[in-house]
């Protein structure tokens, strides 16, 4: 039997498709709005503050700090019950976007975690698209 | 009541369906159904007078057609809005402004749910995956598998941080509406027909040492999964003075949204906005409220709009409901939770925005199982969607003659 997979985005989504797109070359990338400096996450085809079209895309380092976390010790998806307990987490990368993913590469995530800490993107391949997961630095 | 007050459109029915696990032996449409009828009959009003229709598409189909067509009805009003949970205080508000524009006289609101049996028919307890294409928002949220419980669990644990907050004083809210539930026979035996361990009023020590389903939320600050419905019905002021109950006016509705914002403020909630909508319409101010009928989705739900809604101020949730203060026999210190046991004890079928109406209803007419010697203001607050994410708010300020 195939083993459970992550669920994963589809490319082909009209507004959030070319961020995916550029997960394939590791390229976390953003908006921002050409006429009023707004950033824009998640991406989308106008900004959201007015509503105008001329939106840029930037690359994120890929470094932020952890704005809060739990961590699930309970799930009924396939994939995810096999990983418990493991951590989601909305992460404030430095540019501004606002990021819900999953912290990895930490033992024990109900101990060794806290809001603010310093965190570094880190890819997740798969075949048409790499996720964005986070470490501690 | 102060005299500015409009008294436009009022509470005369109510139903709350009783049974929390039907064996999938009813549809949610015959829930709906069943209570309308209950509810109707509560008022002394009859299916006939009903000309205007509010629903959130839980009968299945088109909403508002779905059950106008079951019911034989041939409503002049048909508002749909679906807000999840909080879905009826929006359309007790609707209703209201129906009312008061004269296109209608009589709205009647159902709601039913077989969210029990329908976990128990697929095994899995929830959250299906669609097969279609996902909307912008979950296509770049769907691959962290965030849970329902650890969407809420994020607020708590920012609510810590910031505030200093502790899962003792988050253990407070359950605490009280258990002691509720235990007063009313219906949700213990909810409580029963859907297997809880251990049935009886809880301590804060219980809360905090049952165990962790999402860090930093333990069991007992979860709500259930249960079958149920209700309805109720809302008239205008001449149908009310002849209905068969004391009427209970809809004296102000406030209504917003909330959504994940770079930089946003995750422990603040729509209520910030919703709320003083409501108490301005009302001419009511949070520290003249009898009843707190409050989303209780999770423990952290609570003391969230608690401080959205202003009892206290952001961030003193935590010290404000310690010692007991929610009781519904402490009315000298403040309003009384959820006096009917809530979503953590007595019935959450998934949209329970129904039911903080109809039990603020029975505190106002005097007929609850905790009730509130004189209680004359309440307020009934929805919380739809999720508080960690994206949800609506819709809060309804209720009052007796
Ligand atoms: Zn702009």
């Amino acid at each position: 039997m195939a083993e459970p997979t992550r669920p994963l985005p589809k490319a082909q989504e009209h507004d959030t498709g070319a961020f995916w797109e550029a997960t394939k070359n590791h390229e976390l990338r953003y908006q921002r709005c050409d006429d009023c400096e707004a950033i824009v996450f998640y991406p989308r085809r106008h900004c959201t503050s007015c509503l105008g079209s001329r939106l840029t895309w930037h690359t994120s380092k890929g470094e932020g700090t952890l704005y809060t976390y739990s961590v699930v010790r309970q799930s009924y998806h396939p994939f995810f019950r096999a990983r418990a307990p493991y951590a989601v987490a909305w992460i404030d990368l430095d540019e501004g976007p606002r990021i819900l993913s999953n912290i990895v590469g930490i033992e024990d995530p109900t101990k060794e975690l806290s809001i603010g800490q310093r965190l570094r993107v880190e890819w997740e391949d798969h075949e048409e698209l790499a996720v964005p997961l986070f470490r501690p630095i | 009541m102060n005299s500015g007050q409009k008294r436009d459109a009022a509470i005369v029915g109510i139903h709350e369906y009783p049974s929390r696990d039907v064996e999938g032996r009813f549809s949610p449409l015959q829930i709906k159904a069943e209570s309308a009828a209950m509810a109707l009959a509560d008022a002394g009003l009859s299916a006939r007078d009903v000309d205007a229709i509010y629903d959130a598409g839980d009968g299945g189909g088109m909403a508002g057609l779905g059950i106008s067509e079951y019911l034989g009805l041939k409503p002049n009003v048909i508002d749909t809005t679906m807000v999840g949970g909080s879905s009826y205080e929006f359309h007790a508000a609707h209703a209201k402004r129906a009312i008061a524009s004269g296109k209608a006289k009589v709205a009647l609101l159902t709601y039913g749910s077989t969210a029990h049996s329908n976990a128990f028919a697929i095994g899995v307890g929830g959250h299906g995956g669609g097969a279609g294409m996902p909307g912008p928002a979950e296509n770049m949220e769907r691959f962290c598998g965030m849970t329902l419980v650890s969407n809420y669990a994020m607020v708590a644990h920012r609510h810590m941080h910031e505030y200093g907050t502790t899962s003792e004083q988050l253990a407070e809210i359950s605490v009280a509406t258990r002691l509720h539930a235990m007063r009313n026979p219906e949700a213990v035996e909810a409580m029963r027909a859907l297997e809880f361990m251990d049935i009886r009023e809880t301590s804060i020590q219980d809360v905090v040492s049952s165990r962790i389903i999402a860090d930093p939320l333990h069991l007992l600050e979860c709500c259930m999964i249960s079958d149920g419905g209700g309805a109720v019905v809302i008239a205008a002021p001449e149908v009310a003075r002849d209905c068969a109950k004391p009427p209970v006016w809809v004296l102000g509705g406030g209504e917003a949204t909330k959504y994940p914002e770079n930089g946003g403020d995750i422990t603040t909630s729509a209520a910030a906005q919703s709320g003083p909508l409501a108490f301005g319409e009302a001419g009511v101010s949070p520290d003249e409220i009898d009843i707190a009928m409050i989303y209780d989705s999770f423990s952290i739900t609570v003391l969230t709009l608690l401080e959205d809604l202003g009892f206290c101020k952001k961030g003193e949730g935590g010290s404000w409901v310690e010692g007991g203060r929610l009781r519904f026999d402490r009315p000298s210190e403040g309003p009384a939770l959820n006096t009917d046991g809530g979503g953590l004890s007595s019935n959450h079928p998934g949209m329970r925005g129904i039911f903080l109406l109809i039990e603020a209803t029975r505190q106002l007419r005097g007929e609850s199982c905790s009730q509130v010697e004189g209680a004359s203001l309440a307020v009934a607050h929805g919380n739809g969607g999720m508080l960690g994410s994206r949800h609506c708010a819709g809060t309804v300020v209720l009052g007796r003659d």
